[in-house]
């Protein structure tokens, strides 16, 4: 059984300040569902007031329906996964993962057999019986899984559970999760301040930032559509120039950046209308490392600037150039691994270019930091 | 050794060593010892003692056990009596002490705001700077026939006649576990106040009552804490001179003033000397069985 989420204008307070603003959103039944957003914008509370520790200062959650206003934590349809596992480290295994069961006093044997099929879904058959301490982070993770499922939650809640883990085995986790989420079918809310965890697992993402929800979209959405300049910049890597619109047409905006002319398409708000953007606007288009191409070379080159090369960096499958433009301004273009780079030297100055389609214009707003 | 001093530098380092075996020799080793030796020595007269009558017995020993050679009975009824009295009453008090400090503990530990937590700690430090043997008379003063309490009661109508608290011990019982509170609150403090609180909320939300909680999370986690607090609080308390003088009831008898007795109205150290080495080897050796059966290690006490 799985339930649908909702909150509904949820705001929360600690004394004068607000943690968390009035956030609306419908999370789905059986959906795995992400809140992404930097660290200390309010993941965690708006996690805690879903899963009952924390009862918002306005609006309301719903659960399956159900105000759950009123309703404390163990009376939730929930089951929550806390940043640091908070596993019982004086219990074995075995009676952290049933500890649920002997609380509503089902005999030892019955515990003993579900602790036993919990550690098969999460692939530690047989370990029941070791302490805590004598696991290791992949497998306290699961234990943790293993024990938030075995309350049979129609909602389970994740805070940032995979955080302490090295990159390799994190990577093996987001994966893993999301087989058991597939397999018992239920809603997971996931909690993350790294984007690839998001898109990786997520059937959608909702980024927040400082307490409220920019966007609620598919990953793909996010990613290719931001509706403000945080999610453009907090999600994936974008150059953004700022600069003042001078024409408008069909939904492609002219923008002037300190001189030069450059088009891009306009962005969508969170409701899927066009930004309303008008000649003389302060605005700021976006353009992603891999949109950016050579000038050289191509057909008919639009949008085009020089800048100087300052590093190459190679990341594997990619490789990322740097470059400060004649403004100043700091550029990051990357090409696929396998271009050949030998030509572009740090020193020399190149003409790079990007399609209008590929560059979104969006009203000036805050950026992620870096 | 060599990683201590390169720590700690030499000077501090040679201070330490020498503090801890001036400690460790002479105020603990040696008076132990010299009580010992002397338990085990008749009870002589200045002159006569390094002379031939000075030779090891065990009188003072079976005096405890058989009385003295002039009583009628089998054994020594009375002072092992006391003796058994006062190890049963340091086990009750070591319990109510326990029982109420846990709560206090656990409240200052993981409910109370910064705040508050440096308030509670205050109030309950400050009333120790008064002198033991003070409390035990503001104590005696709260429980008299004629005192703040009876007082009350009468007046609120509560009670028809005042109540002999002295008498029933009520007294005794109160000032005995005041009188060593803190050696409770604090162990237990310093354990609680390591327990990670979301172990707390992930037992809530698995669905545990605040009892199971407690029972299974909290109090295996503080086990340490509980057997160091219970550990002081017993042995403090079984040693205690001052408030049983002060509390006790005119029948009741505390073992120490037994001890006392001997040493200094009967003047008979020997004696004195094998009545305390008693009680030290009693108290401790139920200390540690207890620890035996509540499976803590002698380790995480002094941690
Ligand atoms: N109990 C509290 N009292 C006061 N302020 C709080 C409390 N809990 C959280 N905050 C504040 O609310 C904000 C959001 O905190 P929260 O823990 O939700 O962040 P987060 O997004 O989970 O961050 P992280 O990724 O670092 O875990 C922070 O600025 C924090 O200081
Ligand atoms: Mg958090």
């Amino acid at each position: 059984m799985s339930a649908d989420v909702e909150l509904q204008g949820v705001s929360i307070a600690f004394g004068d300040f607000y943690a968390a603003k009035n956030v609306n959103v419908k999370i789905e039944a059986g959906e795995f569902f992400s809140f992404l957003g930097p660290s200390g914008c309010g993941k965690t509370t708006l996690l805690r007031a879903v899963s009952g520790f924390l009862e918002p200062s306005e609006g309301k959650v719903l659960i399956g329906g159900q105000n759950m206003s009123g309703i404390g934590p163990n009376k939730r349809p929930t089951s929550l996964i806390f940043q640091n596992l908070a596993l019982f480290p004086l219990m074995s295994v075995a009676d952290n993962i049933a500890f649920s069961l002997e609380v509503r006093g089902v005999s030892k044997q019955a515990r003993r057999k579900r602790a036993d099929e919990l550690l098969d879904l999460v692939a530690l058959n047989g370990q029941g019986d070791k302490k805590v301490h004598e696991l290791s982070g992949g497998q306290k993770q699961r234990v943790a899984i293993a024990r938030a499922l075995a309350v049979e939650p129609e909602v389970l809640l994740l805070d940032e559970p995979l955080s302490a883990l090295d990159l390799k085995l994190r990577q093996k986790m987001r994966t893993e999760l999301r087989a058991i989420q597939q397999r018992v079918g239920i809603t997971f809310i996931y909690i993350t301040h790294d984007q690839g965890e998001a898109l990786t697992m997520s059937d959608r993402v909702g980024v927040m930032n400082d307490g409220q929800l920019e966007q609620v979209g598919s990953c793909y959405e996010v990613y290719q559509a931001p509706s403000t300049p945080f999610v453009a910049t907090f999600v994936g890597e974008n150059n953004a120039f700022s600069g003042k619109v001078e024409k408008v047409s069909k939904s492609i905006a002219k923008v002037n950046v300190e001189g030069t002319s450059f088009s891009g398409s306009v962005g969508r708000t969170t409701l899927g209308d066009p930004h309303p953007v008008g000649v003389g606007d302060d605005v700021i288009i976006f353009v992603r490392p891999e949109s950016l191409s050579l000038a050289k070379g191509a057909k008919a080159p639009k949008n085009n600037f020089s800048a100087d090369i300052e590093t190459i960096e190679f990341e594997g499958n990619l490789k990322n150039i740097y470059l400060k433009s004649n403004k100043n301004k700091s550029i990051r273009f990357s090409v696929p691994s396998v271009f050949d780079t030998s030509d572009l030297t740090p020193g020399s100055t190149i003409e790079l270019s990007f399609a209008t389609e590929s560059a979104i214009v969006l009203p000036s707003g805050p950026l992620a930091l870096d | 050794m060599g990683g201590f001093f390169k720590k700690n530098g030499s000077i501090i380092s040679t201070f330490f060593l020498i503090a801890i075996t001036f400690w460790l020799i002479f105020l603990i080793l040696i008076p132990q010892l010299y009580m010992l030796d002397l338990s085990f020595r008749p009870n002589l007269p200045p002159l006569l003692r390094g002379g031939p009558d000075d030779v090891y017995t065990l009188t003072h020993y079976k005096h405890f056990v058989f009385g003295s050679e002039t009583s009628k009975d089998a054994y020594n009824y009375v002072d092992i009596g006391v003796f058994v009295d006062t190890i049963g009453t340091a086990i009750l008090v070591t319990i109510i002490n326990l029982c109420f400090c846990y709560p206090i503990a656990f409240y200052i530990a993981k409910l109370a705001t910064p705040n508050a937590t440096r308030l509670l700690i205050l109030a309950l430090i400050i009333p120790f700077w008064i002198n033991e043997l003070l409390r035990s008379f503001a104590i005696r003063i709260l429980f008299a026939g004629e005192g703040v309490i009876n007082n009350l009661l009468l007046e609120m109508g509560l009670l028809d006649a005042a109540v002999n608290f002295i008498a029933l011990d009520v007294a005794l019982y109160t000032g005995l576990t005041y009188a060593y509170i803190l050696l409770m609150i604090f162990p237990l403090y310093n354990a609680l106040e390591t327990l990670d609180t979301n172990q707390l909320e992930a037992a809530k939300d698995l669905g545990s009552s605040t009892i199971r909680t407690h029972w299974r999370i909290v109090i295996p986690h503080a086990k340490a804490g509980i057997a160091s607090g219970s550990t002081m609080v017993f042995m403090l308390t079984a040693g205690a001179l001052a408030t049983p003088v002060v509390l006790s009831s005119p029948n009741t008898f505390w073992f120490t003033q037994l001890i006392y007795q001997w040493f200094n109205m009967n003047d008979n150290w020997s004696r004195g000397s094998a009545y305390s080495i008693i009680l030290l080897v009693v108290s401790v050796a139920f200390v540690l069985l207890m620890m035996r059966i509540f499976r803590v290690a002698i380790g995480e006490v002094v941690r």
